[in-house]
């Protein structure tokens, strides 16, 4: 076994610039494959994080139009809803338009209750609750923006037009690497006094409700039972699981995604190709030497061990490069793109599992052809071969 | 009356080209006893090599049988016949055919992968059979760093090492110098001799086929 290692091995580097030149191809395609996958799992995060026992409720004709905060309390009535938050999309520009992050009027009460992978301290979070104009921001954007507790964040209002005045009481740690780390939150009491003196007619108003439910499966249900007691009104509702809501925002870009998608798949079809070709010069160069191994009684078995075997090294060591250079390449992607594009934005397990899969069966699948080739071939005419 | 190692009873062998079927052995028959050097010659495209090959077992006969020590070689299976091969014919070659990237102690060891041998056993195995052919000084060099007398050298080695029942040589002195073909050839009738090892050489060269005990000559496909 460790003598046909030793040929194996040998083999591989008999033409050096060839597998190094094999190596690199594969290892740029991984690289490619891990790449592609990591910003479709960025698409998804919104729809990865979302939680089972959450419901969202939005208006009805689409999610831009706000519904009164009035809904909140019959909402909570409604069996099997254990407890119900808002949000306000609030947008506005901070430093300049390019630096985007999301921007939230929460009931400073309820939302962190219903969001627990918000991880903020306790006394961070009290001193929140206390101050109108105290905002709660995520590590990544204290770090991007090197701001500290006490720091004053200026947004120029868009939505709600105005200069607005926040002061960071906290910077919450996401739970895990699904939760976004760039959301800045702030009391909807704040936005919804200047709203009122304003621009009364939009007071009272918020952007979508979060329910969480008592159990998950009661999920249609519950739903249902919101969206009846506003059937008919002003302001219908939609509610849904938060997955589907956030998959409705998916749809849009459905098509870029599923480009995405099938791409990543055909650079594992390149990645056998370049591995194919290779394994199939060798072996053909070689038809002599193996004739003569099968003429010594090397079984097909045996000559497949040798072929997949200098197949599977350059697969796995192509593997093992792609996956290094992946790392620094999704950071440099990130960093190329506007800031907060992707708030989550990390190389999923399953991705690099995938790849390590992928690598090992392209590895022997690249080696079938030439196998076939060999075994098939009589001692016969492998001895009267001139590579 | 002891039966001989090698019988061939009446065997025939075409190629099919296309259409047309080319006979190149017509109802051979022939018998080897144990510890023979049988040299076949003939001009080219007398079948002598074909010949060679069925016994070898790395061909079959399109009709007839071939007996090696009582086995019938031409009703194995390709599995069966690898291993058959492994355990029973030695193979040298006019252009050696060593693999390149082992050396010769290495090169030797190949055909023993294939045995239960322990590494060490292996090891000692092929350091006999190089000194036997008297290369002990150029285990570790590949063959690219050999002459050609001394690669065709490694390569007995390599046939003789698994101790085979017979040893096939297919112009062994083809690609060689005058001086190296008799070394070669000398080597090959010391292991008939001594080792009494039973050896069918298919040659072009007289000189060689005079250090045989028997020749035989082929001419369109049949035994003169």
């Amino acid at each position: 076994m460790l003598e046909l290692l030793k040929l194996l091995m040998r083999n591989t580097l008999r033409h050096k610039l060839r597998s190094v030149l094999t190596v690199f191809g594969v290892g740029v395609a991984v690289m490619a494959f891990a790449l592609l996958r990591t910003v479709v799992t960025a698409w998804y995060a919104g729809v990865e994080a979302s939680a089972a026992n959450r419901l969202i409720t939005r208006h009805a004709v689409s999610f831009v139009f706000p519904l009164p905060l009035a809904y909140r309390d019959r909402i909570a009535q409604v069996p099997g809803v254990s407890k119900v938050t808002y949000a306000l999309w609030f947008s506005g520009v901070y430093i300049d338009k390019n630096q985007f992050f999301a921007r939230l009027a929460v009931d400073s009460e309820t939302f962190f209750d219903v969001y627990p992978e918000f991880l903020i301290d306790k006394e961070q979070f009290e001193t929140f609750k206390r101050e109108r104009n105290a905002a709660i921001i995520g590590v990544e954007i204290a770090k991007r923006y090197n701001l500290k507790i006490g720091d004053i964040m200026l947004l120029e209002g868009d939505v709600y037009p105005g200069q607005w005045q926040f002061v960071v009481r906290g910077i919450y740690q996401p739970r895990d690497q699904t939760t976004d780390p760039a959301t800045m939150m702030f009391h909807y009491k704040y936005v919804d006094e200047r709203v009122r003196q304003e621009a009364p007619d939009r007071a009272g108003q918020i952007g979508w409700y979060i329910v969480r439910i008592t159990n998950p499966d009661d999920a249609a249900a519950v739903s249902e039972a919101i969206d009846k007691l506003f059937e008919n009104s002003r302001a219908e509702t939609k509610t849904e699981t938060e997955r589907a809501f956030q998959q409705n925002f998916l749809s849009a870009a459905s098509a870029v995604i599923t480009a995405m998608n099938i791409m990543s798949f055909v650079i594992i079809g390149i990645i056998l190709l370049v591995l194919g070709n290779t394994m199939i010069m060798s072996a053909r160069e070689r038809t002599h030497e193996y004739a003569v191994l099968k003429a010594l009684g090397f079984s097909g078995a045996k000559l497949f061990s040798l072929i997949a075997g200098e197949s599977l090294i350059l697969s796995v060591f192509g593997s093992a490069v792609g996956l290094l250079v992946t790392f620094p390449a999704v950071e440099g992607f990130q960093k190329a793109l506007p800031k907060g594009w992707f708030p989550v934005f990390y190389i999923k397990p399953q991705t690099i599992l995938f790849a390590v899969i992928s690598g090992l069966l392209v590895g022997l699948a690249a080696s079938l052809i030439p196998v076939r080739r060999v075994v098939a071939t009589r001692i016969v005419e492998g001895l009267r071969h001139v590579g | 009356m002891e039966r001989p190692l090698i019988e061939v009873e009446n065997v025939s062998k075409s190629y099919r080209r296309d259409a047309l079927e080319i006979p190149v052995l017509k109802n051979i028959t022939l018998s080897v006893p144990e510890g023979e050097f049988l040299a076949f010659m003939g001009p080219s495209g007398s079948g002598k090599t074909t010949l060679l090959n069925l016994i070898a077992g790395i061909d079959k006969p399109t009709e007839g049988r071939i007996f090696v020590g009582g086995t019938d070689v031409t009703e194995l299976s390709e599995t069966e016949l690898a291993l058959w091969r492994s355990r029973n014919v030695g193979f040298i070659f006019q252009f050696y055919n060593l693999i390149p990237v082992l050396t010769a102690l290495e090169n030797v060891e190949l055909p023993l992968i294939l045995t239960p041998l322990s590494k060490k056993e292996r090891r000692a195995h092929a350091k006999t059979a190089l000194s036997v052919v008297g290369l002990d000084e150029r285990l570790h060099h590949y063959p690219r760093q050999l002459s050609g007398g001394q690669e065709q050298r490694v390569a007995i080695a390599r046939a003789i090492v698994t101790d085979p029942a017979i040893l096939v040589a297919d112009e062994p002195t083809g690609d060689l110098d005058k001086v190296s073909a008799e070394e070669v050839l000398a080597l090959m009738e010391r292991l008939n001799r001594e080792l009494n090892k039973t050896i069918l050489m298919v040659t072009h060269d007289p000189r060689a086929a005079e250090r045989a005990s028997l020749v035989r000559h082929l001419e369109k496909g049949e035994l003169a």
